[in-house]
This record gives C-alpha cells, sequence and structure tokens, in this order.
C-alpha cells in the first residue's frame, strides 16, 4: 500500500516539508513576521506601479523583508543543488505553454485569495484558520481535475 | 532593516528554499504527479510543514513575550469571502497546468531551472492584473 502511494519513497518529502516549517518557523520566532510567499509578488509591484491596491501599507510595509525573503529561498535552492543535485541544471518536460498560462492563473488566483500552498497550506492551517482549509480544499480540487484533464487533453 | 533581521529573514527564507527543493516541490512533473494521484509525496511535504508551524504558531506566543528580534508576533489575516474561494479555485486550476506554486517558482531559479523564469513571469504578470484590476483596496 505505502509502496504504491510513494513509489519513490518518502523520507525526502517529509524531511523537505519538516525544513520549510522549520523555516517559517526561525522566521516567526526571530522577527514574528508570518512567511507565506505569494504576497512578495503583490508587494513587489508597490515600487513600480502607482495602483492604489499595492500602495497598501500591508504591501509597502513589508515589501523589503519579503524580497530578502525571496532572495533566501533562491539561495537554500541553489544551496541543495550544489550539495546535493545533478550535475546539470534542472530540467522540466512540462511544456512553456502551461507553465506560461499556469503561472499567470496561479498569480492571479493566490492573489485574489489572499494566499497559496504555502499561504493557506502552511502558515493558514499552522495558524488554524478556517478560511485557509476552505481554501486548500478548493485549490486541491481544482487542481486535481485541471491537472487530469490537462493530461485528458493530450498535456504534460 | 538591521543587519540581523536581514540575516535572520534570509537564513529562514533558505532553510525554506532547501526544503522546497529536498522535497522536489521545485520539479513541475512531481506536483504534477501528486495532483494526478500517482505519488502522494506532496501529502508528506505540507503534512511536514504544517505540524512544525502549527507547533510554533501555537506554542511560541505562549511562551514568550516578543519575537527576538522583533516587538510582536504578526496574526495572519483570515477572510472567507467570495474572493477566498474564488481566488483559491483559480489558483488550482493555473497549479493544474503548469505544475508550480509560488514558492517553487522562486526557488526554482536557484537550481538554475530557466524554464521557470517563464511560471515567475506568469506569476508576477497574474498578481499584476489581480492588483490593477481590483476596483478599491
Amino acid at each position: 500500500m505505502l509502496l504504491s502511494v510513494f513509489p519513490i519513497g518518502g523520507e525526502h518529502y517529509l524531511l523537505g516539508g519538516l525544513l520549510i516549517g522549520a523555516g517559517v518557523s526561525m522566521l516567526f520566532v526571530l522577527t514574528g513576521w508570518v512567511g507565506g510567499m505569494s504576497t512578495v509578488f503583490s508587494s513587489t509591484w508597490s515600487y513600480l506601479s502607482r495602483t492604489p491596491y499595492f500602495q497598501q501599507s500591508r504591501f509597502v510595509d513589508t515589501r523589503v523583508w519579503r524580497l530578502v525573503f525571496a532572495l533566501g529561498l533562491v539561495l537554500g535552492a541553489g544551496l541543495w543543488w550544489v550539495w546535493l543535485g545533478p550535475a546539470d541544471v534542472l530540467h522540466t518536460s512540462v511544456p512553456l505553454w502551461q507553465l506560461g498560462v499556469g503561472g499567470v492563473l496561479v498569480g492571479f488566483g493566490a492573489r485574489l485569495g489572499n494566499g497559496c500552498t504555502s499561504g493557506h497550506g502552511i502558515c493558514g492551517l499552522g495558524s488554524l484558520q478556517l478560511p485557509s482549509l476552505v481554501a486548500v480544499l478548493t485549490f486541491m480540487a481544482t487542481g486535481f481535475i485541471t491537472a487530469n484533464g490537462v493530461l485528458f487533453l493530450g498535456g504534460r | 532593516m538591521s543587519f540581523s533581521k536581514f540575516l535572520a529573514v534570509l537564513v529562514s527564507g533558505a532553510l525554506f528554499g532547501f526544503g522546497l527543493a529536498l522535497s522536489t516541490m521545485v520539479q513541475p512533473e512531481v506536483v504534477l504527479s501528486f495532483l494526478r494521484f500517482q505519488d502522494w509525496g506532496l501529502m508528506l511535504v505540507m503534512g511536514g510543514a504544517v505540524l512544525v508551524t502549527l507547533l510554533t504558531y501555537q506554542l511560541v506566543p505562549r511562551l514568550c513575550k516578543r519575537p527576538l528580534l522583533g516587538d510582536h508576533f504578526a496574526v495572519r489575516p483570515a477572510i472567507l469571502d467570495r474572493d477566498t474561494v474564488l481566488g483559491a479555485a483559480i489558483f488550482g486550476v493555473g497549479w493544474g497546468i503548469c505544475g508550480v506554486c509560488p514558492g517553487p517558482a522562486i526557488a526554482g531559479l536557484g537550481t538554475g531551472n530557466a524554464a521557470m523564469l517563464v511560471a515567475l513571469g506568469g506569476i508576477v504578470l497574474g498578481a499584476y492584473l489581480q492588483g490593477v484590476l481590483h476596483a478599491d483596496p
């Protein structure tokens, strides 16, 4: 049963998840900030766009640390690549159109719904917030349907 | 931002990014294989991350008066309205198409995966459209 659910084993998944939780926890213990990832995509626009939506204090006041946190993500993943990753850079077989079209919907939806897999899925559930549970169940459901639909229609 | 805070945020982010890469969440194929019920690993990633975060968020504010380098513990805003559900639904559709969510889109750059720039660019554009189409803040 376990073999079929985790065909390539589960240790790296669990360990990686614990490390993600450790990163979110360290940020909270040291600074008191709640670190979901999607907000940086709105807060960074506050540097470039005068649109009132982006000039809200919740974006302007947090835009610096959110960018530093994002930089940390790149560094951490880079460290993994140098230390444990393959010699070549990582590639993906998912077509570029899927990455682009999906990306626009991910950015739009995550910001409209105030959170993503880390914001609602980790920080929101970790805060025992009902809206986040609703959001997680919703995006899991539409994600399951879409991913299988894409496969059915000949995508990757 | 003080240097100590800068370092704290950077190292926290690095732990997060290392975890995303180690758990292979920076590889869209792995996320899509979860959404197609082929490998349930994402549940272990999320479960492990939620467990640690839950303990921290619930216990630390009870044990410490304030964060070590800050003045108060922030609370995530909890809003449940039409936008929460609609936004999550749209997010899920996009996630099912590309297999990339905001964290891995950023962390993926650290693994040299240039194709992730397309997903990242899409997310940047999507977030912009959401902001400019939003009637009032």
